[in-house]
């Protein structure tokens, strides 16, 4: 268990569980062949079937139901060979059918689990409860007109998979840690774009608290939630809510709650008592979905490598430190990036120079990796002189910012301004010797016990050959010359 | 004229073929006919431009050889269809000037067959009804009288279809049946309605009323023509997931082949206590045609039989009432505007649905409710299983069952429209086939003591329509009914 909340009363332990609606990847809609793309000016992609005309009828796009499969076998689920749609029966204006299609009793995808890591490097498992398909709804525009509403149907009957958590998560962290799990793997899976401004992922959150050893409190479910900083605001609002509440003698009522971005608070959108009644009941326009293994082998073998994989093979194979592995796979082009900029030479080095000189530079710019001056091949390429001593790290700082500004490759920014290490010892020997005599006096000092000089003279050695000498070689020589 | 309205399509397929007649002609002696029958309100949207357009391609595509095999044919279709540019109302307020962009896959198969469209034809609000008069419009009136002469309903939903190939203002027609909603109307209008097995033609562009019980199918006034425009209707439609892939034969060739051998199975639990003599009379006739034919005569046992129709009136309903739920106002149909979105619905749907829809919305919506959806639905789907079981064990040892289609001939109109039970239990022969989704043809048979069609319902195993058509046109060949309403358009026969 983790963290507990103190109150006044005593200790409280925080119950989290959460419902992902996941916009599918696909080509066209759940039921019709509109296209599903965001960002069309309103109903641009809307089909008779997705404006519910008389008469019309859905048929199901084989690409969505392959996505949810995979995403299942990506949550180590259980596949359902058979499942059913279902109608969820309410009347809303951007709701054209008067139903939404949906899973209800027979989900496609049962139980699975997700693994999280948190920062203080303790990993924990979360179940996941059921993944089933259902069409979204289109949008409502309030705003447009005074007295009047718009209706967009371009997302009308775009598919989604509703991820159900189950209530095992017990800190604002924890589902924080949840959500950014589970959309990297949906990510790296293909099967959603986890872009959650867009609102191609959003969250329902299910908040309760109880005293340790407690049954479960009543819960408060907040709906469309399309960030993780307002996922994890709402939970420590709700929680400190339902415990002062209590704490006051009062009770949690079981209701649907409405974050407020601007005041960072929940309130009330429904009780229970204005609950739909969503009279479901298996679709009849439409067949129950039967598939075979060989339908799921199939999809199984070419399922991508998923961040964990790919986390413990970077530990294994090459040698990185759990949290350099984590850092380079949360997300899958950067984990694409560094395998490109890594493969074939230092592992170890790439990474480095990865997750600290090129994600600096791309903080300090503000841009993402996809706009990154410097290509994979490039940063390899920097890699490959630092590892074979064609410049020093030094030296390599301030190649990376003139290819971070220019775009140009490292050995044509070493070349240009002349920056090769110097390791040939007849000049670092010369150079050596031009120092310390025209030191003379601080060459007596330091034979005569004055050790701490002896970086003086590295730092000379290296000004005059304009940080361009090997600082091994450098080190080495100078010692050589100086105790003899 | 005359002689062009007593063709049956079979027969005009082959004069036009011969250019014996043009389809223009062939069309206008239907559209007078529409004309001289019009009190009998069955058409809802006349398509008379639309109809002489599509004459006049029939008649090229003769004379270029490239004739479809309905090419020509005058054919109505009930309001329940979509037509691409033409008024599609349901016959519900709600609809009233909807016009779709688009046509349904088993109207435009029929156009892509050569068919000529007069017009839309009356039928119950959604389809909702067993007598027509839910129609917004106002009732289909059947053709025929009784000697009393009072006006008598066409039966429904499909009264309109029934009623205007009866009265010989369409040569064919088509319809849907949900409960019996082609078959029930045929019987009372003395003509030949096929409901199809489930999957066998398209529901795409249907407006729905029961999803799972949803069958389109022809009135026609012999088993041969119904078996030609048929063959025209069925086969599968990637647009309709419930649609069967399924091989169509042409239907046409099966129609006159023997009844010799076949095992005819009598229901003994379609004997209902209070059914009319006439019903038994008829009945049993049906079945000594039969034996006369060379098929052998098996008493068989249907023993859920009495719980179709309530099941069938959970079904439905719960089905429609969700179907229905798109009726809104507020993307396409009439609306009433009101303050807030709640109360426009409320205001919408009072006013473009009639009664008997709104009934059927909240018996519906009370069968899915939370508490009652297993006491309901739940227990209404496993009661279907177990009339569609009880088909199954029959159809291994029959090939076709023989039952009335109605329990009495057509009724007065206004009858029995407050009294929604009664109305219901017309429907008690027919439902069962819409619940296990098997075929079923009503072939008028002879008439009641007070002159009006009795029809005969014949029932087979999934895609087995090749059997209907065989058995009936055995029962029509022996039957020798004369198609001789009081109020036709012309002689029909």
């Amino acid at each position: 268990m983790s963290a507990l909340v103190s109150g006044r009363t005593g200790d409280w332990e925080i119950v989290i569980g959460m419902e992902v609606h996941a916009q599918v990847v696909s080509n066209a809609k759940l039921f019709s062949g509109s296209s599903a793309v965001f960002g069309a000016s309103p109903n641009h992609h809307v089909s008779l079937v997705d404006a519910a005309m008389p008469g019309m009828l859905p048929v199901i796009n084989a690409e969505c139901v392959k996505q949810a499969v995979i995403t299942g076998l990506g949550l180590n689920a259980k596949i359902n060979k058979f499942s059913v749609f279902d109608r969820k029966n309410y009347f809303y204006a951007d709701l054209p059918q008067g139903y939404q299609i949906s899973q209800f009793k027979h989900p496609i995808v049962g139980e699975g689990e997700v693994q999280i890591e948190l920062a203080d490097g303790s990993s924990h498992i979360i179940g996941i409860e059921r993944l089933h398909l259902e069409q979204d709804a289109g949008k409502s525009l309030h705003d447009q007109h005074p007295s009047k509403s718009y209706i967009d149907l371009n997302r009308s009957g775009v598919a989604l998979m509703e991820i159900v958590s189950k209530p095992e998560m017990h800190s604002a962290e924890q589902a924080a840690a949840y959500i950014k799990k589970l959309r990297s793997i949906l990510r790296y899976l293909g099967t959603c774009d986890g872009n959650m401004e867009e609102g191609s992922l959003r969250a329902d959150v299910n908040v309760s608290v109880r005293k340790p050893g407690e049954p479960l409190g009543t819960r408060t479910e907040t709906k469309n939630l399309n960030s993780v900083r307002f996922i994890m605001q709402t939970i420590e609002y709700e929680v400190q809510r339902q415990i002062e509440l209590i704490e006051d003698g009062g009770a949690v009522t079981q209701e649907t709650r409405l974050f407020d971005t601007t005041t960072g608070m929940t309130r009330t959108m429904r009780g229970k008592e204005d609950a739909h009644d969503y009279r479901y009941f298996p679709d009849p326009d439409l067949l129950p979905l039967n598939f075979d293994d060989a339908f799921i082998a199939d999809l199984k073998k070419d399922m991508p490598e998923l961040p964990d994989e790919i986390k413990s093979r970077m530990v294994t194979e090459y040698g990185l430190s759990s949290y350099d592995a984590n850092v380079l796979t949360e997300e899958k082009e950067v984990a694409a990036f560094y395998e490109l900029a890594s493969a074939g030479r230092d592992r170890k080095i790439t990474a480095n120079w990865m997750s600290v000189e090129l994600f600096g530079a791309l903080n300090k710019a503000g841009i993402d990796l996809a706009q990154s001056p410097v290509s994979p091949e490039q940063l390899g390429g920097l890699v490959d002189l630092i590892s074979d001593g064609s410049i020093s790290g030094k030296i390599a700082k301030e190649v990376f910012a003139d290819m971070f500004e220019t775009g140009k490759d490292a050995k044509q920014v070493v070349d240009e301004k002349g920056l090769k290490q110097v390791s040939d010892e007849g000049a670092i020997i010369s150079m050596i010797d031009k120092v310390l005599a025209s030191n003379q006096d601080k060459v007596d000092e330091y034979r005569s016990g004055k050790d701490k000089l002896f970086g003086f003279f590295v730092g000379q050695v290296m000004k005059a050959s304009k940080g361009q000498a090997n600082p091994g070689m450098v080190n080495q020589i100078l010692k050589q010359k100086l105790d003899t | 004229m005359s002689d062009l309205l007593k063709m049956t399509a079979t027969q005009a397929v082959f004069s036009l073929s011969q250019k014996e007649i043009s389809s223009i002609e062939l069309t206008n002696a239907y559209i007078d006919a529409m004309e001289t029958t019009s009190a009998l309100n069955n058409y809802v949207t006349p398509t008379i431009e639309i109809a002489k357009q599509m004459a006049e391609n029939a008649d090229k595509a003769y004379a270029a050889g490239s004739a479809g095999p309905l090419a020509g044919l005058p054919i109505g279709v009930k309001d329940l269809f979509c037509t691409k540019d033409t008024q599609t109302t349901a016959c519900s307020g709600i609809l009233k000037g909807f016009t779709p962009t688009y046509e349904s896959t088993v109207t435009s198969q029929i156009w892509q067959s050569g068919g000529v469209m007069l017009g839309k034809l009356n039928c119950d609000e959604f389809a909702m009804g067993s007598s027509n008069e839910t129609s917004i419009f106002g009732p289909a009136v059947n053709p025929w009288s009784a000697k009393d002469g009072a006006a008598l309903s066409a039966g429904g939903s499909s009264g309109g279809s029934a009623s205007s190939v009866a009265a010989g203002s369409a040569l064919m027609s088509v319809g849907t049946d949900t409960g019996g909603s082609i078959r029930q109307p045929a019987a009372f209008c003395g003509v030949v309605g096929l409901k199809p097995t489930y999957g066998r033609c398209s529901r795409w562009g249907i407006v729905a009323f029961a999803s799972s019980l949803d069958q389109a199918g022809p009135f026609t006034r012999t088993v041969g023509d119904s078996a030609l425009i048929f063959s025209a209707m069925a086969g599968h439609d990637s647009k309709d997931s419930t649609s069967a892939s399924v091989g169509v034969p042409n239907f046409s060739d099966v129609v006159n082949s023997s009844v010799e051998g076949m095992r005819i199975g009598i229901p003994g639990e379609y004997h209902m206590d209070g059914m009319d003599d006439e019903i038994t009379r008829i009945w049993k006739q049906g079945r000594s045609w039969l034996e006369q034919a060379g098929a052998t005569i098996v008493d068989i046992s249907l023993p859920h039989t009495r719980y179709a129709l309530p099941c069938y009136y959970i079904i439905a309903p719960a089905e429609a009432s969700s179907n229905l739920a798109r009726y809104d106002g507020v993307r396409y149909g009439n609306r009433v505007d009101a303050e807030t979105l709640d109360e426009m619905y409320e205001a919408t749907r009072a006013a473009g649905f009639g009664e008997e829809v709104q009934r059927r919305i909240l018996i519906g919506t009370y069968a899915l409710s939370a508490g009652y959806y297993d006491a309901y639905y739940l227990k209404a789907q496993q009661v279907r299983r177990l009339i569609k079981q009880d088909f199954d064990s029959a159809f291994n040892n029959v090939d076709a069952i023989l039952t009335p289609t109605t329990p009495t001939a057509a009724f007065e109109l206004g009858a029995k429209i407050s009294d929604p039970i009664t109305m219901y239990l017309n429907d008690i022969f027919t439902v069962p086939a819409n619940l296990a989704g098997i075929p079923g043809i009503s072939v008028p048979a002879g008439l009641s003591k007070q002159g009006l069609p009795l029809g005969l319902q014949l029932l087979a195993a999934p895609f087995r329509e090749d059997r209907l058509f065989s058995v009936a046109s055995a029962i029509e060949t022996q039957a020798q009914f004369s198609l001789a309403p009081a109020r036709a358009a012309g002689e029909l026969s």
